[in-house]
C-alpha cells in the first residue's frame, strides 16, 4: 500500500480537480479511484468511508477526509503554501474563496436549464471581468511582486491559475483587460511541478463533456 | 476609533451569523454598522471596502475582510479556537464545513418559492436528521468528550450549537433521537460568553420573519 493521497471522484474535475492542482503544485504524487456508477458511489457509502456520505474523499495521511476546503486546507498547510502567518493566511483564504465563487459559476453551468445556459455564461464573463479578475490584477500592480502574498507561491496563485485557465475555457481572450494576469499565468504555468501537471497525460481532466454530465447525474441523482 | 471589530450587514443572521456566534464565544466584543437600503451597500461598493462588492464585510486588525469563511477561520485561530495541530484543524474543518451545508438549507428557506417551501422543509429535516446530526452524535460517542475536537472549546462546537438552534426553530424535536447532542446543547449553551450571547439584548438576531424579505431583495438584487 502506497503511502500517497488516494483521491475518491468521478473521472472528470468537479470539486476535486482543485484538489488534483494543489497536490500536483506541490509536487506530490497521488492515485485516483473513479466512480463509474451509482454502485460505486453507495459501496463508498455503505462501508462508511464518506463522513457526510459525499465526495470528494481524499485519504490522506490516515484520514478519510471529506469537504473540499477542508481538504484543500490541510494540503496548503503541510507543504507551507499557506502563507507565513495569520495574516498572509487571511488574504490567502479571501483570495481563494473569491476564485472558488467564479469556479463553481463555471463549474454549474453544463448542469443549468438549457434555456438560461446563454445567460448564466454571460453573467460568468462579467463577473469574471468586473467582480473577480479586477481584484487580482490590483493586487499584483500594488505589490509588483510576482505572486499574490507574501512574496512567495501559495495556494492563492495555484487557484487562480487555474480559475484563469477555467475562464478562458469559456471566452478565449477574457484577460485582454489584464496585462498583469496574462504576465501571472505565463510566469506561474512554467513552475516545474505546474507546467507538468498543464502537459498532456497528466491527472488534470477536460472540461466535462455531454456524455460525463450524463452519467454524474445518474450517479449522483441531479 | 474603538480597537473592536466592525460587522457590516443588513440587520439579520445571513452569512454574518456565524462570524457573531464565533466573537461572542470568545468573549470579543463587536460593532456593527447596519445596511438598511441598496443605497447602503451602493455607498460600502463604491468607496472600496468590499473586495468583491459583497458582505459580510468585517473591519478587524487594520484589514476590511471579506469573505465569510476567511473571516471565520482568522477569528477561530486568532483567539485559539481551532485546534492545536494540523490534524485538529483538520477535523474542525471537515465538521465546520458540513455544519455551513446545513446552515445554508435553513438560511434559504424564507427565500423559497411557496410552492416550494414544503419540499424543502422536508429536505432540511431529512438531511439534519439523517445526513448530519448522527455524525456529531456518533463524534460524542465515539471519544465521551464533552467539545467534539481535541477534547477542547472550539469553532466546531459554536457552529454546531449555532445550527441545532436554528434546525430547532425549524422543528422544535429535531434532536429527539440524539440524546448526546441534547446535553451537548446544554452544555455549551452554559459557557459564560455564550450564555451571555443567548441572552435577550445581546447582538443575536432572531430568525428572517417573511415580511423582511422583500426589503432584503431590494438591498441584494
Amino acid at each position: 500500500m502506497a503511502g500517497k493521497p488516494k483521491l475518491h471522484y468521478t473521472n472528470g474535475r468537479g470539486k476535486m480537480e482543485s484538489i488534483r492542482w494543489l497536490l500536483a503544485a506541490a509536487g506530490v504524487e497521488f492515485e485516483e479511484e473513479f466512480i463509474e456508477t451509482k454502485e460505486d458511489l453507495e459501496k463508498l457509502r455503505n462501508d462508511g468511508s464518506l463522513l457526510f456520505q459525499q465526495v470528494p474523499m481524499v485519504e490522506i495521511d490516515g484520514m478519510k477526509m471529506v469537504q473540499t476546503r477542508a481538504i484543500l486546507s490541510y494540503i496548503a498547510a503541510k507543504y507551507n503554501l499557506y502563507g507565513k502567518d495569520l495574516k498572509e493566511r487571511a488574504w490567502i483564504d479571501m483570495y481563494v474563496e473569491g476564485t472558488t465563487d467564479l469556479m463553481g459559476m463555471i463549474m454549474y453551468l453544463p448542469f443549468q436549464p438549457a434555456d438560461t445556459k446563454e445567460k448564466n455564461l454571460a453573467l460568468i464573463i462579467e463577473r469574471a471581468s468586473s467582480r473577480y479578475f479586477p481584484v487580482y490584477e490590483k493586487a499584483l500592480k500594488d505589490h509588483g511582486h510576482d505572486y499574490l502574498v507574501g512574496n512567495k507561491l501559495s495556494w492563492a496563485d495555484i487557484h487562480l491559475l487555474e480559475a484563469i485557465l477555467m475562464a478562458e475555457e469559456c471566452k478565449p481572450d477574457i484577460l485582454s483587460a489584464f496585462p498583469l494576469l496574462q504576465a501571472f499565468k505565463g510566469r506561474t504555468s512554467n513552475i516545474p511541478t505546474i507546467k507538468k501537471f498543464l502537459q498532456p497525460g497528466s491527472q488534470r481532466k477536460p472540461p466535462a463533456d455531454e456524455k460525463f454530465i450524463a452519467n454524474v447525474r445518474k450517479i449522483f441523482n441531479i | 476609533m474603538s480597537g473592536k471589530p466592525k460587522l457590516h450587514y443588513f440587520n439579520g443572521r445571513g452569512r454574518m451569523e456565524s462570524i457573531r456566534w464565533l466573537l461572542a464565544a470568545a468573549g470579543v466584543e463587536f460593532e456593527e454598522c447596519f445596511l438598511e437600503t441598496k443605497d447602503d451597500l451602493t455607498k460600502l461598493q463604491k468607496d472600496g471596502s468590499l473586495l468583491f462588492q459583497q458582505v459580510p464585510m468585517v473591519e478587524i486588525d487594520g484589514m476590511k475582510m471579506a469573505q465569510s469563511r476567511a473571516i471565520g477561520n482568522y477569528i477561530a485561530a486568532k483567539y485559539n479556537l481551532y485546534g492545536k495541530d494540523l490534524k485538529e484543524r483538520a477535523l474542525i474543518d471537515m465538521y465546520v464545513e458540513a455544519i455551513i451545508d446545513l446552515n445554508e438549507l435553513l438560511m434559504t428557506h424564507p427565500f423559497q418559492p411557496a410552492d416550494k417551501k414544503e419540499q424543502h422543509f422536508a429536505t432540511i429535516v431529512d438531511k439534519a436528521t439523517n445526513r448530519y446530526f448522527p455524525v456529531y452524535e456518533k463524534v460524542l460517542k465515539d471519544h465521551g468528550q464533552d467539545f467534539l475536537v481535541g477534547n477542547r472549546f472550539s469553532r466546531a462546537d459554536v457552529q454546531l450549537l449555532e445550527t441545532i438552534l436554528m434546525a430547532e426553530e425549524c422543528k422544535p424535536d429535531i434532536l429527539a433521537k440524539f440524546p448526546l447532542l441534547q446535553s451537548f446543547k446544554a452544555r455549551i449553551s452554559n459557557i459564560p460568553t455564550i450564555k451571555k450571547f443567548l441572552q435577550p439584548g445581546s447582538q443575536r438576531k432572531p430568525p428572517l420573519q417573511e415580511k423582511d424579505v422583500p426589503k432584503l431583495m431590494k438591498i441584494f438584487h
